[in-house]
């Protein structure tokens, strides 16, 4: 069910996820505070999705990467949480929340009997378990393809993810990197505690480590990940390295249904960082960007060749340095690939 | 309508649904290739009659493998004496029964007995009611039969019952049987996929949506708007879109991996019931499907509803019946043509079940379309509140437009939302004694506000009246539970001591399902006090429709507002519906609680029950 909607400031959003994350330990989840921040914007009809995922560049700008710095962005909420009582939609008590407390104990109707313990209990270990105590997993090879730039640059790119334990817990693997020229040019690699905070999101704790040609650097992650209303799929983190170094990063996809199989994805990424790092031509602020847009066919669910173009940008103290380095700091580029997963 | 025959079948809309036509194309080659010996070829009549049937008080059955083909592609079956269904058991009220089930699986199996009142020990759940059958043992099931009707048996054990071990069991009334009938059949409907069960969970489990090949698209959103114009087709997406959820989330699984079967008959295959003109048939409809809902009409026929779950009811006449697995309805037809087809079709519309009444083998009557998939609407959603909503939303729209918002929430069932503002009212109003009446007030358990429950209804839908999603003003006269009354009133006339009410939870995205966002592996057991007489409140919070089945003891369905309804073992629960049923806790020991939805229970849709 991904369908056409109003606009929304995709960015905006995240940064509030993203400011809720320290605070994982509060009861308001992360996916209410989102609710909120897409109901602050007025409903634009006319707004079609390849349009709102292109529209969200300009937003960005303007919110500044002072919210990318973790400290700063709590300042964010207090304005949300005002927008609250002109609200009034009845289904937003249907959904996440916290409990009120005199909500009722689940546990009330046992009178202290447990499954394994109390009359009647089998002896011996409990034998019946179901699938919400056994472990699963899945790998989405979201993205792999080959990128082919105006100027004949070629490369191969990748994005993936994997996962491994139960529902509300699990290991996550995420990896994305491009190839070209026989080498492996940049790669972000992370590897993170998954763990389910509300309905539609998880909080991803762990480590990231970047390797390519540049120097590798090494991050602690803190991160969520999930789906925003209107069925944005939303990958938002914080980064801290050594040397007092921050980074920020967001991802977000949508899926639009031309038909049960033909399937157009607009996708964003930007990154930014708390402070220049000039040996990989880093400048502090927002960095860079890529905007794309991909049509799938699902041949199944599970695989799905597509193409797409995408426009990638340098912003601000990293386009100045690219372009004292004699780089362009922005570009076109056309990919093929295949989506797949098991 | 157009005329079926074995090679061509009429599909509707064929690019949405091609699995239709790829499930029948499939069916055409191999419905009757079937290598399981199906229990009537070993007649002379070249005529699928179901199941083979035993009868008396002792029996053996064997579990094991069994090679099958459904749609061309060969597969391996749990099977109870090589068939599918399994065979039919006739037993004698007040009989005691003794059934010795060997394993000859490589895995543990075990056979529930749907519906039967027995000791705990004999009710076959593994890890509650006993071990289970290890490989090779040889279990002794043995119980006396205080009830008679049309109930069924599975297994308890995995995936089991998906991959074909359920069967029909028919119990003879002591004291006559008082819907006389000159001939009867047992219709079983099942559900097949060549996929591993297990494999289908976990597909889902990466992406809840994976086999609903229903979902709004574009194409859809335009055609909505220039039909109803831009704001109408946004505001009926408006809601679903926030809050994440499908409106054609209708069924987990599709014909896009299940091929549906009647009598273990794929429609291609046409299992054939006969009869004499005039006589009074009596149809023994047992859903043993594992995550199917079927509507059930025979073109043609008027349905006498006699019987629920086994118990009689006073007779209702009917065109069609909605039943989730583990449910039964027993209806009588007089048949006065050559051939009627018997259609069954699933919930989400993507397929049908189909067999054939006829005077003799070899013909067949025309097959109807399936009809369209409707959305959910905001009744479904919101429950009582969703309802008024509706009736707000009737500006909108034109009457008989189906996909419009008046079709959504308004014209469609405009007079059930007026029942609801009618009885939804809030607790402690109009009551006589403090429990004469069900509560209506939602009291959500505090582990529904987390990542296991993806919504809440604050006002659940009290009414029994409304057929469901789909069925809702077909034009046809549709079943509801408000319509069934089992004839000899509540097996206890005592009103309940307490209430116990649980929410049936859960999440889509993460396709996780819990009762009060607890899945089993978190739960605690429900403790009856034994000898009590309790009211069981169950509120609906998912936009699913849930068969919730009590093991070991009567569901006694309450009328909205109270009073006594229907005797059931296996209570449907609308989505957004809060319904009520008495329980007399008078079976001591450790009971399964579950909605029937196979993968839904596997997933921790499930309790225990203490009788202490």
């Amino acid at each position: 069910m991904k369908m056409i909607d109003k606009r929304m400031n995709v960015l905006a959003m995240a940064i509030i996820g993203l400011g809720a994350t320290p605070a994982l330990a509060q009861t308001s989840p992360v996916a209410e505070t989102m609710d909120h921040a897409q109901h602050q914007s007025a409903p634009s009809p006319d707004a079609v999705k390849p349009k709102a995922a292109r529209d969200a560049m300009p937003a960005m700008d303007s919110s500044g990467m002072d919210h990318g710095a973790m400290p700063g962005m709590k300042s964010e909420k207090p304005e949300t949480a005002g927008e609250m009582p002109a609200m009034d939609h009845s289904e937003m008590s249907m959904q996440g929340g916290s409990a009120p407390p005199d909500a009722r104990d689940p546990h009330a109707y046992s009178d202290g009997y447990t499954l394994e313990s109390g009359p009647y209990a089998l002896p011996g270990p409990r034998v019946l378990r179901l699938s919400d105590e056994h472990t699963f997993g899945g790998l989405l090879v979201d993205r792999l393809e080959q990128v082919h730039a105006r100027d004949g640059d070629n490369a191969t790119a990748y994005e993936i993810q994997g996962w491994y334990g139960r529902d509300y817990n699990r290991l996550v693997v995420k990896a994305e990197g491009d190839v070209s020229q026989g080498k492996l040019q940049e790669a972000r690699t992370e590897l993170l505690w998954g763990h389910a905070i509300a309905t539609f999101w998880d909080t991803q704790l762990g480590m990231r480590y970047d390797s390519g040609v540049s120097p590798d650097r090494g991050w602690l992650a803190f991160g969520v990940q999930g789906l925003a209303p209107y069925w944005f799929e939303v990958d938002a983190a914080a980064y801290v390295g050594d040397k007092g170094r921050t980074a920020f990063r967001l991802g977000a996809e949508y899926e639009l249904l031309l038909t049960q199989k033909l399937v157009l994805q607009p996708r964003l990424e930007i990154n930014a960082y708390g402070k220049s790092d000039e040996a990989l031509g880093i400048g502090s602020g927002l960095s860079d960007g890529v905007a794309g847009l991909r049509l799938r066919y699902e041949f199944t669910r599970q695989f799905a060749p597509y193409v797409g173009v995408e426009r990638a940008g340098k912003f601000g103290k990293t386009a100045d340095l690219a372009r004292a380095a004699g780089e362009k700091t922005d570009e076109t580029r056309w990919v093929a690939g295949v989506r797949f997963w098991f | 309508m157009k005329p079926y025959s074995s090679l061509y079948l009429p599909v509707p809309d064929l690019p949405r649904r091609r699995f239709v036509q790829g499930l029948v194309a499939g069916g055409v080659l191999l419905g009757l290739s079937s290598v399981v010996k199906p229990g009537w070829a070993s007649g002379t009549e070249a005529v699928n009659r179901g199941a083979p049937v035993l009868s008396g008080t002792e029996f053996d059955l064997v579990i094991a493998e069994s090679p099958v083909n459904f749609t061309g592609k060969p597969r391996m079956a749990t099977t109870v004496n090589g068939s599918i269904p399994a065979p039919t058991l006739r037993w004698r009220e007040g009989d005691t029964v003794t059934i010795r089930v060997t394993n000859r699986l490589r895995e543990d199996t075990s056979i529930h007995w749907h519906g039967i009142i027995l000791p705990f020990q004999m009710d076959g759940v593994p890890g509650i009611s006993f071990k289970g059958i290890a490989p090779g043992e040889t279990f002794t099931y043995r119980f006396k039969i205080e009830q008679s009707g049309t109930y069924w048996y599975h297994s308890h054990s995995g995936m089991q019952e998906q991959t074909g071990m359920y069967g029909a069991i028919v119990i003879e009334p002591a004291a006559g049987e008082p819907n006389r009938a000159d001939r009867e059949h047992v219709i079983q409907l099942s559900d097949w996929t060549d996929e591993d069960p297990m494999r289908v969970f976990a597909k889902l489990k990466m992406q809840g949506d994976y086999y609903n090949y229903n979902q709004p698209t574009a194409a859809d959103f335009f055609r909505d708007v220039s039909r109803d114009g831009l704001k109408a087709a946004i505001d009926k997406r408006r809601m679903w879109n926030e809050m994440r959820m499908s409106p054609t989330d209708l069924a987990d699984l599709s014909a896009a991996t299940l091929t549906y079967l009647m009598n273990g008959t794929t429609p291609a295959g046409n299992w054939t019931g006969l009869f004499r003109p005039g006589e009074r048939v009596r149809l023994r409809f047992i859903n043993g499907a594992a995550n199917t809902f079927y509507d059930v009409r025979i073109p043609g026929l008027k349905l006498t509803v006699v019987q629920a779950d086994g118990q009689n009811v006073e007779p209702v006449t009917v065109d069609e019946f909605r039943f989730g697995p583990g449910e039964t309805y027993d209806v009588m037809v007089q048949p006065k043509d050559e051939a009627y087809t018997v259609f069954a079709q699933t919930m989400d519309r993507t397929g049908f079940a189909r067999g054939t009444l006829a005077v003799r083998t070899g013909i067949e009557a025309t097959v109807p379309e399936v009809d369209p998939a409707d959305w959910l609407t905001m009744a479904d959603m919101m429950g009582a509140m969703g309802g008024m909503g509706g009736m707000a939303g009737m500006d909108h729209g034109s009457s008989g437009d189906l996909n419009g918002m008046a079709g959504m929430s308004g014209m469609n069932h405009g007079g059930m939302a007026m029942d609801h503002s009618k009885h939804a009212m809030p607790p402690g109003m109009a009551m006589d004694g403090k429990l004469a009446r069900p509560s209506t007030q939602a009291r959500h358990a505090k582990t529904e506000y987390g990542p296991s429950t993806d919504m809440r209804v604050d006002m659940g839908r009290t009414n029994l009246d409304d057929p469901g999603i789909g069925l809702r003003n077909n034009g046809r006269r549709v079943l509801t539970l408000s319509d069934l009354r089992t004839v000899d009133g509540p097996l206890d006339p005592r009103g309940p001591e307490r209430e116990v009410e649980l929410h049936l939870t859960g999440n889509m995205e993460r396709y996780t399902w819990s009762l009060d966002g607890l899945e089993f592996g978190r739960s605690t057991p429900v403790h009856f006090r034994y000898g009590e007489r309790l009211r069981v409140i169950l509120h609906n919070d998912t936009m699913m429709t849930h068969p919730m089945h009590l093991h070991g003891m009567w569901s006694e369905l309450e009328q909205d507002g109270g009073g006594f309804q229907a005797r059931r073992h296996t209570i449907p629960v609308q989505p957004a519906q809060r319904i009520s049923f008495l329980v007399t806790a008078d079976a001591l020991g450790r009971w399964a609680w579950h909605c029937h939805l196979m993968l839904h229970m596997d997933a921790g849709m499930f309790r225990e029950v203490v009788v202490a």
